[in-house]
């Protein structure tokens, strides 16, 4: 078990290599100079000349990639070409409200999404089956912004129940949590549906119930912990997802995640910030992976590590 | 956690009494009216041209209000116009070409590829397996924001581009979760049990483990018809796809977006088409598992 | 000699709130300002955004000022200058007793090393250019002196500058916020981590900055303005959403939202009397235009610009906008001094248009394409110029791509049309030649410039230097004529065809107090916060 671990780990530390490669490579080749935008629209050609010199930009891709790199391992990001402020501040500064909301979101998903699921398995054809099945459908197929300002609107304009946007209080994390887990859910809801059928067909819970057990215990006991195992799978990638960043959800909350710090250092070509949030968010989504794959034996012993 | 007696479900054997799938589908009436939607998104997307009343790219003097606002569903325009007096309705079914065209292939390309590796993975193990997981997850952290802003300055921008950008982006999810499912359906003991007796992989795959899979991949390929039209907008967004005045129902959507409040239609309207897509697929997909499914037959 | 003196005791009428405004001004309370994006640095010599642009005029000071809410020059932390004869040598006498907000007293070597700081490669300044006609500029630019040898301080009350060139934009440069005077201790102390910790002269002081969140300004009780500022703090929050921040300005959670009124909502809050009444209007030195790459054929041909400049529907553009702008005539803005009154510039002619396309050989019209900013409403204005464009024959596919992707295409001469909506100039200063040199002049034009035009014309190069000579306040009226001259003949050759001129619509909470000049201040972009006062 834990020569896997330590396996997974290497293997993750050369796949967050070959992001960091990938991501200064499409950088380099990207068609917008970062000089240009440190150095204003008033500059000479002089000015920026220098700009680039100062900062190595005028290197050859692979001794820039040298030094980024040999920072990297010493722990130092380097500085926001625009801020001048370390990236490292500026992750450290985001990464507890990322954090927050991707925890509480996923456990919004979870609750919706699972509860709604079971239920229109048990349900199977009925009208509640198929009204669950079209809300998942427009949850899935709504776009974030319209259902986040709606949410936004009614609870906290109109109704006045939470603050409209903002950080610091649990009432601020509710409507976040809330719109990312409607959203999310409709995923969780159809893979539970799904997962459940198949299962519910199974020998053992004719056994089960052959045995006389109650409805609720086959349900819970024996039904649902076998059909649990693709949710897990869709929980690493969950993780991985709010750690990228979800600007919008973010910029509609006021809520000081990563997404919007680089979806701004996108636009203004900040490699720094863009190459922080990368890494960070890459390492997010290999822990969340391997998480996963550390889960789902428990949860199926017949899956073997190896 | 109680062990699973496992149970193998038979192939389906079609021969002889039961009637065949489409007559079977066709007793289906969710699934007809899945059908009839379908069809008629490709036909009004390919009679566009001649189905459409007016020009999608004309802005109309008389398709805004005084001060430039929008006009809502009417007479003249009957799903009313959009922020610069162009027919809503033209645009939808204009817009369907793309729509479909990303819906449909490139998220089905990423669904066969994502099938491919996950089940390559789950079943195999093994060194192949570690590296295509691991392969998977260097794709899903692979940023593909940068790659589209970079694609969009190098190549003029087209449909098939993002399509592409969407398949090459989209596979990675469904591989983790099949990746899972098959490593779960792998360790069966029948499956020990079908290979001591001399069954092929092939024929493991396809007729035991495969079946099982089927409803997840239904749940994707539908959901992912929705996200994929959405992602579409975001990717044109940054320049890579198709760009303006060429419509589709994610790019409607997303540039009326932060209008939904004084011109919902030309948020609701796109959506709602999007919406019935991807039920209409998932209405047809469930009713062809259901058929196929040897645990249920003689329900019809 | 030439002598401007404003004693101190003037000064203390400069306390007064701006403009004939009636109502006494309250002291006290906290002010709320939203923004969408992070600020970004706070230090002046790297700052350039309009979002820090006024936060740093308020933490810091420069030699001179504009009246608030107006684009006229006045002193500022000097109290006096004198002009040389041959308009070569300006002596700035400066303030006495103005304190850091660490509380030491200001001096002429802060301000000769704060401006040497700017123009010293090492700070990577986007404002070192703006220092170009001082003596020694060059040396001091490549690094190769240790500061600008026109540049010094015989006494600690005096300043001396030595041009190289008589230069009528040197006032406005000294207002710049490239300019403003930075503690050389505090500096070296912080290292690149000043613009998060500012210590300036300026009417208020930062107090907090957390990360992504919110940045607090407190008032500045030394400042040397008596009186000034009126409200005892402002906040700024980031990171809001415009129609958010409207909706908690409705609220009334927020004073101001910064990035103003979101097209999604404009027509809703103009069409509500009560909303409305809280807006303020004001123009902007800004103007939006449609740049023609002069060195690429067809747009090589006066003619062909010329029936692009006739064939757009300025009108109609306006009111997609849902009339936020009104049609320009010239590459001026009509606040900006030089601006050519009476000017009808082109008429919207497609017929006409098709004509002069037909006299340049292009009858059957030709392809090309127009770049655009990816951010609402400027698709879908470049939509409309589509439109308007196909109406004469040229189809011009669209090219709407992020910021930095269309300023790249504009600096590197392959963008044949861009609309400049998002990227578009806005003055530095409110002077011609701010929007004459790095858009429409030769420098320009090089590889990278912003003249994405390409336009270079040697005859108004010279005839702008010319311009830029007169130093003499009395012959302004002769040299803003000049300007006007050379702006004319820019429309001729139609390198441009300006659009519309943006209005900026200020929201504003009932309780917010002060002229409304001071919530458009055409300088101190979006808010002049150290008048603005909170009514009571």
């Amino acid at each position: 078990m834990l020569a896997y671990v330590a396996r997974r780990l290497i293997q993750s530390a050369l796949i967050l290599l070959g992001v960091s490669f990938i991501t200064f490579l499409l950088l380099y080749v990207l068609p917008a100079d970062p000089v240009r935008q440190i150095a204003g629209r008033s500059a000479t050609a002089e000015t920026v000349e220098s700009i680039r010199r100062q900062l190595g930009l005028d290197q050859p891709f692979l001794v820039q990639y040298g030094r980024y790199l040999g920072n990297l391992v010493q722990g130092d990001f380097g500085r926001s070409y625009l801020q001048k402020t370390e990236v490292t501040d500026l992750l450290l500064s985001r990464l507890p409200a990322t954090l927050l909301l991707m925890v509480a979101a996923i456990l919004c998903e979870l609750v919706i999404g699972l509860t709604l699921g079971v239920i229109a398995a048990l349900n199977r054809g009925k009208a509640l089956d198929n009204t669950l099945m079209l809300s998942s459908f427009v949850t899935v197929s709504a776009p974030q912004f319209v259902v986040a300002l709606l949410l936004l609107y009614v609870f906290a304009v109109r109704l006045g129940w939470f603050p409209i946007g903002g950080y610091g209080t649990p009432a601020h994390l509710v409507l976040p949590a809330l719109t990312l887990g409607i959203l999310g859910s409709g995923w969780y809801s159809r893979i539970m549906r799904s997962s459940m059928l198949d299962v519910l067909r199974a020998d053992f819970i004719r056994t089960a119930r052959a045995k006389g057990l109650g409805r609720a215990r086959v349900v819970l006991g024996h039904a649902l912990p076998n059909a649990i195992l693709p949710v897990v799978a869709m929980i690493g990638i969950d993780i991985g997802m709010f750690m990228s960043g979800i600007v919008v959800v973010e910029s509609v909350f006021g809520w000081p995640g990563i997404g919007q710090l680089a979806w701004q250092a996108i636009q203004r070509v900040d490699i720094p910030i863009i190459m922080g949030v990368t890494l960070v968010s890459a390492l997010a989504i290999v822990i969340g992976n391997l998480l996963a794959d550390l889960v789902a034996p428990v949860i199926d012993p017949r899956i073997r590590i190896r | 956690m109680t062990a699973n007696v496992s149970t193998s479900p038979e192939p389906a054997d079609l021969g002889g009494g039961a009637p065949p799938v489409w007559r079977r589908l066709a007793r289906r009436r969710l699934a007809v009216l899945g059908l009839v939607i379908i069809a008629a998104c490709v036909a009004g997307a390919v009679l566009a041209p001649w189905v459409a009343p007016h020009d999608p790219n004309e802005q109309h003097f008389d398709g805004l209000t005084i001060e430039g606002a929008p006009l809502p569903p009417g007479a003249a325009f009957w799903f009313g116009t959009d922020l610069l007096g162009r027919d809503l309705f033209s645009r939808l079914l204009f817009g369907a070409r793309t729509s479909l065209v990303i819906g449909i292939v490139a998220n089905g390309t990423a669904l066969v590829i994502g099938t491919l590796v996950g089940v390559t993975a789950g079943y195999f193990r093994g060194i192949a397996g570690a590296v295509l997981m691991r392969f998977t997850d260097l794709m899903m952290a692979f940023p593909a924001l940068l790659l589209a802003i970079c694609l969009a300055a190098i190549f003029s921008p087209s449909l098939w581009i993002v399509a592409m950008v969407i398949a090459f982006v989209n596979w990675v999810q469904t591989a983790r979760v099949i990746f899972t499912q098959t490593s779960s359906l792998a360790e069966r003991d029948f499956i020990a049990a079908e290979r001591t007796l001399g069954a092929g992989h092939g024929r493991i795959l396809l007729r035991h483990i495969l079946p099982h899979l089927v409803p997840t991949l239904i749940v994707w390929g539908t959901l992912g018809i929705s996200t994929t039209v959405l992602l579409e907008a975001k990717l044109s967004y940054l320049g890579v796809g198709v760009q303006p005045p060429t419509p589709s129902w994610g790019n409607i959507i997303f540039e009326n977006q932060t209008y939904f409040q004084t011109a919902p239609w030309l948020v609701f309207i796109p959506g709602a088409a999007i919406l019935a897509l991807a039920l209409a697929f998932n209405l047809v997909g469930d009713a062809l598992r259901d058929i196929l499914d040897p645990t249920q037959q003689g329900r019809d | 000699m030439k002598r401007l003196v404003l004693s101190t005791a003037l000064a203390a009428l400069m306390a007064l709130p701006a403009l004939g405004q009636s109502a006494e001004p309250n002291h006290g309370g906290n002010m709320i300002v939203t923004y969408k994006d992070d600020v970004a640095t706070l230090d002046p010599a790297i700052g350039y955004d309009w979002q820090n642009w006024s936060m740093i005029k308020s933490v810091f000071d420069g030699l001179m000022d504009y009246e608030p809410g107006t684009t006229v020059l006045r002193p500022g932390l000097a109290e006096s200058y004198d002009l040389s004869e041959d308009g070569l040598t300006y002596t700035f006498h400066l303030r006495p007793g103005v304190k850091f907000h660490n509380g030491r007293e200001m001096t002429s070597e802060d301000v000769v090393w704060s401006i040497n700081r700017v123009v010293n490669p090492a700070t990577q300044s986007p404002g070192q250019g703006f220092f170009g006609m001082i003596e020694g500029f060059d040396a001091a630019a490549t690094g190769t002196a240790e500061g600008l040898s026109g540049l010094s301080a015989p006494d600690a009350k005096t300043v001396v500058f030595k041009l190289s060139r008589p230069d009528a934009t040197f006032l406005h440069v000294m207002a710049l916020n490239f300019s403003f005077v930075v503690p050389k201790e505090v500096v070296e102390a912080e290292g690149a981590d000043f613009g998060k910790k500012p210590v300036g002269t300026g009417a208020f002081r930062l107090t907090e900055w957390t990360l992504g969140q919110r940045l607090v300004f407190e008032k500045n009780p030394d400042y040397w303005i008596a009186g000034v500022p009126y409200l005892d703090s402002f906040t700024v929050e980031v990171g809001q959403e415009p129609v958010v921040a409207l909706l908690r300005a409705q609220n009334g959670e927020v004073d101001v939202p910064g990035d103003g009124i979101p097209p999604a909502k404009f027509v809703e809050v103009m069409g509500d009397p009560a909303q409305k009444a809280l807006v303020v209007e004001g123009g902007q030195l800004h103007t939006g235009y449609v740049t023609m790459n002069v060195t690429q054929p067809p747009f090589d041909k006066a003619e062909v610009r010329r029936a692009v400049n006739m064939a757009i529907n300025k009108d109609r553009i306006v009111q997609v906008i849902n009339g936020r702008a009104v049609p320009a005539s010239q590459p001026l803005p009509p606040t900006m001094p030089g601006y050519t009154k009476d000017y009808a510039g082109y008429p919207y002619d497609p017929e006409g248009a098709k004509k002069l396309l037909a006299d340049a050989g292009y009858a059957d019209g030709f392809t090309t394409e127009i770049y655009a900013m990816n951010t609402d409403p400027n698709p879908r204005i470049a939509q409309a110029i589509q439109q308007d464009l196909k109406a004469i024959g040229i189809d011009a596919a669209i090219k709407s791509l992020a910021q930095a992707n269309v300023i790249e295409a504009g600096g590197a001469g392959t963008a044949p049309m861009i609309w400049s909506g998002g990227m578009a100039w806005i003055a530095d200063f409110p002077d011609p030649a701010n929007f004459y040199g790095p858009i429409l002049g030769c420098g320009g034009a090089v590889e990278g410039g912003w003249n994405w035009a390409k336009y270079c014309n040697e005859t108004l190069d010279a005839k702008a230097a010319e311009a830029d000579s007169i130093v003499d306040p009395a012959r302004a009226g002769d040299r803003l004529k000049m300007w006007s001259d050379i702006y004319m003949a820019v429309m001729e050759d139609a390198p441009w065809a300006p659009v519309f001129n943006e209005q900026r619509f200020t929201m504003k909470s009932a309780r917010m107090g002060g002229a409304d000049a001071l919530y458009v201040d055409p300088v101190s972009i979006p808010v002049n916060y150290d008048y603005v006062f909170i009514k009571e």
